[in-house]
């Protein structure tokens, strides 16, 4: 029993890590950078949507798609400012640079909204009772709204010419430019769609649990360890691997002391570094 | 009164700034030399500290030991848990793309932070680790602070000396060939993954020596003293700062980019009394953006890597 309510969580939070991982999985391969500030990208999200959900209480559907929008836009005046001049050098600058990201992110939330955890909505929910098991109507919702994103990108990538201009540029990039690819507009693109899911994924982790300044950054490892596992550049891969992750970081808890969670990320990702560095679908190298 | 203050204050500066310039020392073997990302500086920092602090005070029911030997052997055991664990990690990851030791190196950052809070039997958990010997202490009295500075600073002239022979030994000059180009090393019968290795162990050590010499310094330390992240932050910045290759230019950032962020917290502990709670994130910003503009304008730093001058051969 203990195991089936477990499973549930970590669907739940596996569906978060695989929004975030799917943005990560685009801008490493598109970009060839890892972007260390996707974790902090989605706790702007979040606190973005604190002032139409909560200050100004509108309803979810509306403030979701506001928080999702505001941190593509977000994302895509990062790019603008500071990535894109980075580009032409070394990937590794462009890593440097983002973890710089992270961090003025980081601090502007926390100089606004301050350093304390804040809640969406106070007041408890009553869950869900299903064959004994406890479901919250917000885990629900995440749940649902994960899915319905999730086909939406798979729907954009399939079949959309931006999509398949996108997965053509992670695949080889150098044979997309060949071909005629507008390498800039999927670039654009990529940041779009990858800010628009983090800001998603930071909304629903702050349902799921609470909020806080370091909330993504704390997320960051175990959507990495999501990304390599399913093979860096496969956004599909990332749901499978984001799904693993979650589902084995909250059954962890059965074994090891649930402070040591964000550890079993790490375990995983080591593993699969040394077992099989390309990930379970074969993505881009990694040598 | 006042100078004497001033004088105080001075000693204390220059003693964190030989700290760091240590970190960056270290740093820039594995990133200036070779080209590796370590995000995790502070873990090696981190185990360091708590190393030497576990090795060289009185017993304690608080943590583990302390088992009450001298400071070097403190240092020592510092540098070589330091170097083990740089081990560990390097074996795992050096052979993939840097990105991965990257983001490896955020993961065993976190697992440090992690077991330092934890585990109150190894650590004395939240509570911290108290009576760290201070070296040097009472040999000239009121001079304690002034001797450990020019310990410190002998350490940071030992390591600055030894970076300068490796940077022009043909040790340093495989490493730069790898991080150019490392198929062409490979092609040359250079063991890449060897080299590597040893560059990030050597600088594993260099970071726990620092975090060894941060720990009998300031004598207390528990989690709330090792902002990981921030740590590691600030001596990236303060490497690039100054000059990722140059070990003048990571000392020399390692001074300028602490006058920086001390003269950010005298700024900030002027601002009124309700602002002070998220001063703290105003100067990490403070910091973020200026990584940027460096990034920007001036990406080789203020003292720009210069390969050796090729010997004369007449």
């Amino acid at each position: 029993m203990d195991i089936l309510q477990l499973l549930i969580y970590g669907i739940v939070l596996g569906g978060v890590i695989a929004l975030g991982a799917i943005g990560v999985s685009l801008t490493f391969g598109i970009l060839g950078f890892a972007n260390f500030s996707h974790g902090d990208l989605m706790s702007t999200g979040a606190y973005i949507a604190l002032i139409f959900f909560t200050t100004l209480a509108w309803p979810l559907w509306i403030a979701l798609p506001i928080a999702m929008i505001a941190t593509a836009a977000l994302a895509l005046a990062i790019d603008r400012s500071l990535y894109r001049w980075f580009r032409t050098r070394q990937p590794v600058i462009l890593l440097i640079s983002s973890f710089g990201v992270a961090l003025i992110l980081r601090s502007l939330v926390q100089m606004i909204w301050g350093p304390d955890t804040i809640t969406y909505q106070t007041g408890i929910q009553m869950p869900y009772r299903v064959a004994g098991l406890r479901i919250r109507p917000d885990q629900i919702t995440i749940l649902l709204c994960t899915i319905f994103l999730v086909l939406a990108v798979h729907l954009f990538l399939q079949r959309t010419k931006m999509g398949k201009a996108m997965r053509a540029m992670a695949d080889n990039p150098n044979l997309a430019r060949l071909s005629g690819i507008d390498t800039e507009r999927v670039v654009l693109w990529t940041w779009v769609l990858g800010g628009g899911l983090a800001g998603a994924a930071g909304v629903f982790l702050g349902l799921d649990t609470r909020l806080h300044p370091e909330m993504g950054w704390t997320l960051l490892l175990p959507i990495f360890a999501a990304a390599i596992l399913s093979g860096i550049g496969k956004p599909y891969g990332a749901i499978v691997g984001g799904l693993v992750i979650g589902i084995v970081q909250e059954m962890s808890t059965l074994v090891i002391a649930a402070a040591y969670k964000p550890a079993i990320a790490f375990a995983i990702l080591v593993v699969m570094l040394i077992v099989r560095p390309t990930g379970l679908f074969s993505g881009r190298s990694t040598v | 009164m006042e100078l004497a203050g001033l004088l105080t204050y001075g000693i204390f500066f220059l003693t964190l700034v030989g700290i760091y310039g240590l970190l960056a020392l270290g740093l820039n073997v594995q990133w200036g030399y070779a080209g590796m990302l370590n995000i995790g500086v502070a873990a090696f920092f981190t185990v360091g500290a708590y190393t030497s602090a576990i090795i060289t005070t009185a017993e304690s029911s608080g943590h583990l030991g302390g088992f009450g030997l001298p400071f070097p052997v403190g240092l020592a055991s510092a540098m070589a848990l330091s170097g083990i664990l740089a081990l560990g990690v390097g074996l795992i990851t050096l052979r993939l793309r840097s990105d991965y030791l990257a983001i490896a190196s955020i993961g065993i950052a976190e697992i440090v932070r992690l077991t330092l809070k934890n585990e109150g039997w190894l650590t004395g958990g939240v509570r911290g680790m108290a009576g760290i010997p201070r070296p040097l202490a009472g040999l000239i009295p009121g001079y304690d602070a002034t001797l450990y500075l020019l310990l410190v600073l002998a350490f940071v002239a030992a390591v600055y000396w030894a970076n300068e022979r490796a940077w022009r030994s043909p040790w340093g000059r495989v490493l730069r060939a790898i991080r150019e180009n490392e198929a062409a090393a490979r092609a040359m019968g250079k063991n890449s993954l060897l080299f590597r290795l040893q560059a990030f162990v050597l600088g594993a050590v260099v970071m726990g020596l620092a975090g060894a010499l941060y720990a009998h310094f300031v004598r207390f330390i528990s989690p709330e003293a090792f902002n990981p992240l921030f740590a590691t932050f600030l001596i990236w910045v303060m490497l690039i700062a100054g000059g990722s290759g140059n070990n003048r230019g990571a000392l020399l950032g390692a001074f300028v980019i602490w006058i920086v962020w001390s003269a950010t917290e005298i700024f900030v502990t002027r601002l009124p009394e309700d602002l002070v709670t998220r001063a703290g994130a105003l100067r990490v910003l403070l910091i973020g953006i200026l990584l940027q503009v460096i990034l920007l304008a001036r990406p080789q730093g203020i003292l720009p890597e210069r390969p050796p001058r090729p010997e004369r051969h007449e």
